[in-house]
């Protein structure tokens, strides 16, 4: 049994998000962290490792640098990692990203108690559609905003936390679920982790080692492959806090009560 | 002395700084006003390996280096004084005389749980007639069978409250002077041990700093540290260690210090502009940052030379005096850079003076390491 997990690299967009003319981030002015939402599904993985035994293999598809994402995550305990890394694959958006991850996942192997987690979004794009595009295309159930996970043999109970309420969802495997950041807090690396971890395996996969999968072509990866075209990118605005009302009297239970129906909750 | 530093190296100094932030500066103030002795902090520590930091992982260590450390109790102390000393003594004065001195047997007893944070580790040497004169030893240990038994008592022992295991020195043979001093391995509950008067300090109020009681207390032949009437020299050649660990928390607190002035002096507005646009808080920074990023060098070299089995006793103390002068100038500086808001309570620069004066004085105080540099340099 393995957990696959999807990692991406991203600027901090914590601190000031710079803007290239065309509209895309200019990801070189700002520091490159591990996205905060793949950082709680590593956590997810590490702790089904606690619980099974089962291998903790870590996937990004990035530069020659980050590799190092890849060292802090082996750190952390992940077991062993693969890099995707090519020219041919620069440019990619969300469709053509999956469609090489997806080959990269078929060349580690999937087998049929594997689990594949990925974070909900990257705070970069934010456009949460990798991970449900990479099920997609490997053809596996998936489960999106994950809140918490049970497995037994080869079935996975999950939590999927929605807006308005939750879902208790139960899939067999192999499956893919996309976690969300307050699903649990990620552990620390050890020291002990940090002296091991450029002695544990890391995989380059370059355009050839993938390019026989038949999700490869010369049209579906890259800039050729992605039909995105950005038209603005732009830091979305805060939520507001929503409405907070106090006290247990039969008034204010009355009111909330009202307003709940006006917006036909009840 | 190359100092650029391995990538394990750079990622473990993210590890301590992410995890001083996140874990240790929330409570920094409170442990300082309340002087409580930060135990959650230690379990976690011992998880992340952060207690066994040199030691090689057969002994439950994290198998990293002496610079590493060094790392570790700098990045602690740069947010709190009080947990950069606990993983000093801890490791310098306990772990440290042990897994050099040790058998294997004691080794294989005592590291593991040390390293993992299972046990505390503290050393008694100090009494109220030996301070900076150790040899005057008071404490003494007759063998009795198949063990010791000790008398005497032992002041200012860092770590002490908390502490489950004691490296301890007494005398053997009065009459030999420093060649009649032993070194035990002591436990907190060996028959006839006891822990007293816990200390009300200036500074580190956190630190568990207490008196150590042994009425006919009865240590197990096995338990002597190396051999009889080598106690001398185990305690020097340990303090030599603990040396860099202080070194390192007093390189800490001024690094600590100089960042909180920044961050103020960038904020505070007087006659219209932000302090930090004032020459004088300029250049006030300029001399601090130089002095720590000196005080830096030596520490790091020290390590480097301990790492590499050179000789490094006078490193470490020219480390020490030089770096625990630093912290203590640059504290009070960042004091003076706050003003009347530095000498409140509510910004942490003045616990940070009180905690570096503390750097100057224990581990041998700043002359002690004078004398230790003029005699290596063969001045008598």
């Amino acid at each position: 049994m393995k957990a696959i997990v999807c990692v991406k690299q991203v600027p901090d967009t914590s601190g000031k998000v710079a803007v290239n003319p065309d509209g895309t981030l200019n990801r070189a002015s700002m520091a490159a962290i591990i996205n905060p939402d793949d950082k709680s599904a590593l956590e997810a993985a590490l702790t089904l490792k606690d619980a099974t035994g089962c291998e903790v293999v870590v996937v990004t598809m990035g530069p020659p640098p980050a590799e190092g994402m890849l060292r802090e995550l082996m750190a952390m305990g992940a077991d062993r990692a693969v890099l995707i890394s090519g020219r041919e694959f620069g440019g990619s958006d969300t469709f053509a990203t999956s469609q090489i991850i997806a080959a990269g996942i078929k060349k580690i192997g999937l087998d049929d108690d594997d689990v594949i987690f990925c974070g909900r979004q990257a705070i970069d794009g934010d456009t949460a559609q990798v991970g449900p595009q990479i099920a997609e295309k490997l053809e596996i159930p998936q489960i999106s905003y994950v809140a918490g996970l049970e497995k037994k043999g080869n079935t996975l109970v999950c939590r999927r936390e929605l807006e308005d309420g939750y879902m208790m969802v139960e899939t067999q495997t192999p499956c893919l679920l996309t976690c969300l950041k307050e699903m649990n807090t990620p552990r620390y690396m050890t020291v002990s982790g940090i002296m091991e971890c450029y002695d544990k395996p890391l995989e380059v996969y370059d355009y050839n080692a993938l390019k026989d999968d038949p999700l490869i072509e010369a049209d579906t990866i890259g800039l050729k492959g992605s039909p995105t075209n950005i038209f603005k990118s732009f830091t979305p605005p805060q939520k507001g806090v929503g409405m907070m009302m106090e006290g247990a009297d039969k008034a204010t239970c009355e009111k909330l009560a009202g307003i709940l129906a006006a917006k036909h909750i009840i | 002395m190359d100092f650029v530093l391995s990538k394990e190296q750079k990622m473990a100094r993210a590890l301590f700084r992410d995890f001083a932030e996140n874990e240790v500066k929330p409570l920094a103030e409170e442990v300082d006003e309340t002087e409580r002795f930060p135990e959650e902090t230690v379990k976690k520590m011992g998880k992340l390996g952060m207690m066994g930091i040199y030691f090689p992982k057969k002994y439950g260590g994290a198998g990293a280096d002496v610079l590493t450390y060094a790392m570790c109790v700098e990045e602690l102390s740069k947010v709190c004084g009080t947990t950069g000393v606990i993983v000093s003594a801890h490791t310098s004065l306990c772990c440290a005389p042990i897994y050099e001195h040790g058998t294997e047997e004691q080794k294989m007893k005592y590291l593991p749980k040390l390293c993992s944070g299972e046990w505390i580790g503290a050393f008694g040497l100090t009494e109220p007639n030996a301070g900076t004169d150790a040899s005057g030893q008071q404490t003494t240990a007759v063998l009795e069978g198949d063990h010791y038994v000790l008398n005497g008592n032992k002041i200012f022992i860092t770590n002490a409250g908390y502490a489950d295991v004691f490296v301890v020195f007494a005398m053997t043979d009065p009459k030999a002077g420093n060649h009649g001093i032993s070194a035990f391995i002591v436990e907190r509950n060996f028959p006839g041990f006891s822990v007293g008067k816990h200390e009300k300090k200036m500074g580190i109020k956190g630190s568990s700093t207490c008196e150590l009681i042994m009425e006919d207390c009865i240590v197990p032949k096995e338990n002597l540290l190396g051999q009889e009437g080598k106690g001398f020299k185990i305690a020097m050649m340990t303090l030599d260690g603990g040396r860099i660990g202080i070194a390192s928390q007093a390189l800490g607190l001024g690094e600590g210090a100089i960042n909180e002035a920044i961050a103020y002096t960038k904020e505070r507005v007087q006659f219209g502009k932000r302090i930090s646009a004032f020459q004088n808080t300029q250049f006030q920074l300029a001399d601090m940052h130089t002095k720590m990023q000196a005080a830096q060098y030596l520490v790091y070299a020290a390590a480097m030379k301990k790492q590499n089995h050179e000789p490094y006793s006078m490193d470490a103390a020219m480390a020490k005096l030089f770096a625990a002068e630093a912290a203590s100038d640059v504290t009070r500086r960042a004091v003076q850079l706050f003003g009347g808001y530095g000498y409140t309570r509510e910004y942490p620069v003045e616990r940070m003076m009180r905690d570096a004066k503390i750097t100057e004085i224990y581990e041998g105080t700043s002359e002690v390491q004078r004398m230790v540099i003029s005699s290596h340099l063969g001045v008598k």
